[in-house]
Parts: C-alpha cells; sequence; structure tokens
C-alpha cells in the first residue's frame, strides 16, 4: 500500500500539486487521470523519487520516502517495476537481455535460473518469439509488453505505470490494459497507472483519482466515474464524443426503463381494480 | 549570471563525480562495459590516431627540415626537434584535442540519447546507481587504454617523419634517425603518457555529464554533444599549460 500526505511541489513557485492526499491499495489497479498538464505525471515522479516533493509524506508500507537515504531509496526501488511512456528500453541490447538486466544487477541466482526467469516473464506477456529481437525490431506495443516484462521480473511490490496506450492502436492498448490488469491481481501488487484514456478507466481502474490544476478533485470506483457529480471529472470525461454518446444512450435507457416500470406499475393498478 | 551558471555547473559536476566514482553495484557488469569501451572508444580510436600521426608527423619532420636550414645547425636537429614535439606535446596534447571531438561527443550523445529516452530514469528506478553504472566504465576504459593510444601516435608520427626523409632525401634517412635517438630523455615518454591520461579523464568526464544533464530532445542532445568538445578543449589546453609547468618547469 502506498500513501501520499499532504504532496506539495512547487516548480519556481508555480504550484502543480496541491495538497494531495490519496492512499493507493494493494492487489487493485489505481488510475490517476487528469488534462495534460494537470500534474499526474509530476506526482508520478514524485512517488518513485525522480523528482523530490516540496514538501509531503510518502508512504510505502509505512517507510517514509522522503529523508531516505540514498542507499535506502536504491533498496526501496528493487521493490519498484516501472514501465514508462516510451517503454525506455535499453537499444543496446536483445529483449531477452533487457528482461534480464535487473536480474544481472540484483539476482543471485546463477545465469542459467536467470535466463529462465526472464524467459517466464517474456512468455508471460507473450512474446518468447522475439527474445533475440532488438528494440528497434519490435513494435511499439511489443516495446511496451517487454518493457512490462523487465518491470515485474524481480517480483517487485509497487507497479508504476506512465501512459501506458499512449500512441498505440485500441486493441493493443487493451491488450496491455488487461495485462496489467492480471500482473496486478495475480501477484497483489500495488498498480498506479497515470493516464488521460477513458478506455483504461473503464477497463481496469478499481480505483480512479481525477487530478485538475494539481487538485485532487475526485476519488471513486471505475462505475461511479459516469455518474460522478464533479462538474470538472464530467467535462473531463465528456469530452471524448463516444463517452457523451455512452451516456446519452445510458440516459434513454434509464428514461425507457423508469416508462416501462412506470407501465408496469399502471398495468398492475389497472388489474387491481378489474379483479 | 553567466559566472553563477557556470559556478553551478562546476558544483554539478563535482556532485556527479561523487556518485560515479564509487565501488561498482555488480562487477561483472562493470567488466563488461569496460571492456565494451575499451572497444567503442579505444580500439575504434585508432585508426583515426594512425592516420592523422602518421601525416602530420610527417609534416612536422618537413617544416623543420626546410625552416632550420642553418649551417650553425647540424642537420640530425631536425630528428631531435621533431621526436621532442611529437613526444612532449603533438601525441598528448594535440591527439587528444582530435580525441575530444570524437571521443566526447560518441559519450555525450550516447548518454544524451538515454538520458531524454528515459532510460537513465529506468535504471535508476531499477535502483542501480545510473551515473555509476554509465560512466564509470567509459571514463576507466578510456583512461586504461590512453597509454595504447599515444604510443600508437608517437610511432607513426616518428614513421612518417621517416617516410618524408625517405622520400625527399633532407635530412637522409640516417640522420634522422640518429636524430631520434640523440639526447633521448626516457622520463618524457611517461609525462606524455600520464599527461595523455588525465586529458583522457576530462574527455571521458565532461562529456558523461553534458550527456548525463542533457534535457528535452534531440536538439539538445546534438547542443551538449557540441558543448561537450567546445568544453574539452578549452580544459585540455589550460590543463596542459597548468601541468606542463608543474612537471616541467
Amino acid at each position: 500500500m502506498i500513501e501520499v500526505k499532504n504532496l506539495i511541489k512547487e516548480f519556481d513557485g508555480e504550484v502543480v500539486l496541491n495538497n494531495i492526499d490519496a492512499t493507493f491499495q494493494k492487489g487493485v489497479v489505481n488510475i490517476i487521470i487528469g488534462k495534460s498538464g494537470s500534474g499526474k505525471s509530476v506526482m508520478l515522479k514524485c512517488l518513485v523519487g525522480l523528482t523530490p516533493p516540496t514538501s509531503g509524506e510518502i508512504l510505502y508500507d509505512g517507510r517514509n520516502l522522503i529523508g531516505m537515504k540514498t542507499g535506502e531509496i536504491r533498496r526501496l526501488r528493487r521493490d519498484i517495476g516501472m514501465l514508462f511512456q516510451g517503454a525506455a528500453l535499453f537499444d543496446s541490447r536483445t529483449v531477452l537481455e533487457n528482461v534480464m538486466f535487473p536480474l544481472d544487477m540484483f539476482s543471485r541466482k546463477n545465469r542459467r535460473e536467470r535466463r529462465k526467469r526472464a524467459e517466464f516473464c517474456l512468455e508471460r506477456v507473450n512474446l518468447s518469439h522475439a527474445a533475440n529481437l532488438l528494440p528497434s525490431e519490435i513494435s511499439g506495443g511489443m516495446k511496451k509488453r517487454v518493457a512490462i516484462a523487465r518491470a515485474i521480473v524481480l517480483n517487485p511490490k509497487y507497479l508504476f505505470c506512465d501512459e501506458p496506450n499512449s500512441g498505440l492502436d485500441p486493441k493493443t492498448a487493451q491488450m496491455i490494459d488487461e495485462l496489467i490488469y492480471d500482473i496486478t491481481t495475480d501477484f497483489a501488487i500495488t498498480t498506479i497507472v497515470v493516464s488521460h484514456d477513458m478506455n483504461s478507466v473503464i477497463n481496469i481502474g478499481d480505483n480512479v483519482i481525477f487530478i485538475n490544476e494539481g487538485i485532487k478533485e475526485w476519488e471513486g470506483a471505475k462505475t461511479e466515474v459516469m455518474n460522478a457529480a464533479n462538474e470538472k471529472l464530467q467535462d473531463f470525461v465528456f469530452a471524448s464524443d463516444l463517452f457523451r454518446k455512452i451516456k446519452e444512450a445510458e440516459d434513454i435507457i434509464a428514461e425507457d426503463e423508469k416508462e416501462v416500470a412506470a407501465r408496469v406499475e399502471a398495468s398492475k393498478k389497472s388489474d387491481k381494480i378489474i379483479k | 549570471m553567466k559566472i553563477i551558471r557556470s559556478l553551478d555547473s562546476v558544483g554539478e559536476y563535482a556532485l556527479l563525480m561523487k556518485r560515479v566514482l564509487s565501488v561498482p553495484d555488480k562487477f561483472g557488469e562493470f567488466i563488461k562495459e569496460f571492456m565494451k569501451g575499451i572497444y567503442a572508444l579505444g580500439v575504434n580510436s585508432i585508426w583515426i590516431v594512425i592516420i592523422i600521426s602518421f601525416f602530420i608527423g610527417a609534416v612536422i619532420v618537413l617544416q623543420i627540415a626546410l625552416n632550420i636550414d642553418s649551417p650553425m645547425l647540424p642537420r640530425f636537429t631536425v630528428g631531435v626537434v621533431s621526436r621532442e614535439i611529437i613526444l612532449l606535446e603533438f601525441s598528448s596534447t594535440i591527439m587528444c584535442l582530435i580525441l575530444s571531438g570524437k571521443v566526447g561527443s560518441n559519450v555525450a550523445s550516447e548518454i544524451g540519447s538515454m538520458r531524454i529516452t528515459e532510460q537513465v530514469d529506468a535504471l535508476e528506478i531499477m535502483g542501480v546507481n545510473a551515473a555509476n553504472y554509465l560512466i564509470l566504465p567509459k571514463i576507466a576504459s578510456f583512461v586504461a587504454f590512453m597509454p595504447v593510444l599515444v604510443i600508437f601516435s608517437m610511432f607513426m608520427g616518428l614513421s612518417g617523419g621517416y617516410i618524408i626523409c625517405m622520400v625527399l632525401g633532407t635530412p637522409s634517412v640516417e640522420t634522422y634517425v640518429y636524430g631520434i635517438q640523440a639526447f633521448f630523455t626516457e622520463s618524457f615518454v611517461w609525462y606524455s603518457i600520464l599527461k595523455s591520461m588525465l586529458f583522457g579523464f576530462i574527455i571521458a568526464s565532461v562529456a558523461a555529464y553534458f550527456g548525463y544533464t542533457a534535457k528535452g530532445g534531440a536538439l539538445e542532445v546534438g547542443r551538449a554533444s557540441t558543448n561537450s568538445v567546445v568544453i574539452n578543449s578549452i580544459l585540455i589546453l589550460v590543463t596542459d599549460l597548468v601541468f606542463t609547468q608543474l612537471a616541467m618547469g
């Protein structure tokens, strides 16, 4: 579990994150959504310690990241897996070598066992056939899957994903979403996904946090997103034509259901009168 | 404002070097990267060293032979002077100025590209000391290979002079060979090697600093690469002056 308390981040006096409080539970997919420039990527960077926050607390199972010594942060990071927006694979290494890299650095297993573990992770993301290819020889979606395999190879407790679906077609994006969801539930990982893709929210968002201009505006489950009372969230969600139409269709269905229920009620009453 | 920014950069460089010059996380991985560095930065530079040293050596001998044409000076002076120039300055300082272009831009652009594509962040997130993992093997391999390059350069420079003497015949080959052996001071070779190793450290570390701190996109990587060559050249010249005064003065 990761807890964020009173998180503030300023750049040259400009507040980018304003007093954010949040709790990210284990074994569920937590999604941070918001417009471009709303501060969600900065929040992710603060959470993993790549950008130091101005003030606040970030607790990894009770251990505060802020104020940790460099050695402690490095040890903590061995429990963290991260999927970067551009996958961030090492260009000069093959797919298998990329996945093996964290094991080469930190595992005490012998080479055969390390290789076996890396191959298992590649199989998990359905990329066994691409093991000997270089990152330049595979597609964007495959790169993301390799990055996921690399992120989970050390059995992390925490998984961070920065815009996992950016630049992918809807089918591949859905595949990546499902992979993130399965890994989170299978291995009981605390997963935090930063996204502006509403499809991801509807697909896998167990817990959704909406950030607008550095302020946490709303938090809830994916089922509540469409009907939330928050005006800014509504603006964000229904900026998509597809979601607007879905909402309209849902409203029509709800109206119809009400009408049918009213008719049923009326016919029941008339039946009683006739009887 | 520029002075403050420069001081800021010096501080940043010092802090980066503090992270770089620490014990590697995994020695086996360090050795792998070290060997890659030996090949990419050292072995791949041999050809440019050979070609430049050969021709500049030939030109040095030619210029001296043409300009020191006095009955007061013996002809073997051409060999003596050429040797001292090649040993003391050309094979260390001038060769390093050239290598700062080749190796410096290579290191800055490689690390800079890794920085802007978040590969450096990926290393940090894994818990790897990215500065140490990426930069230390490059510095160590380049400094370690520097003596090889300097000795190649000395040999090829003197060979260039030999060939020009063979072609033009003035001074004769025998006189030139006598000249390059006359009044030979062995310590000059060690001085040159030591100096080039110091320059090797400057070239690799400064270039790595510019690459590591690159921000933005491809344009910034190019700018970091150019800046590293400019700053390296200035630092090499200033260090040469100070080192020469300290060691020979």
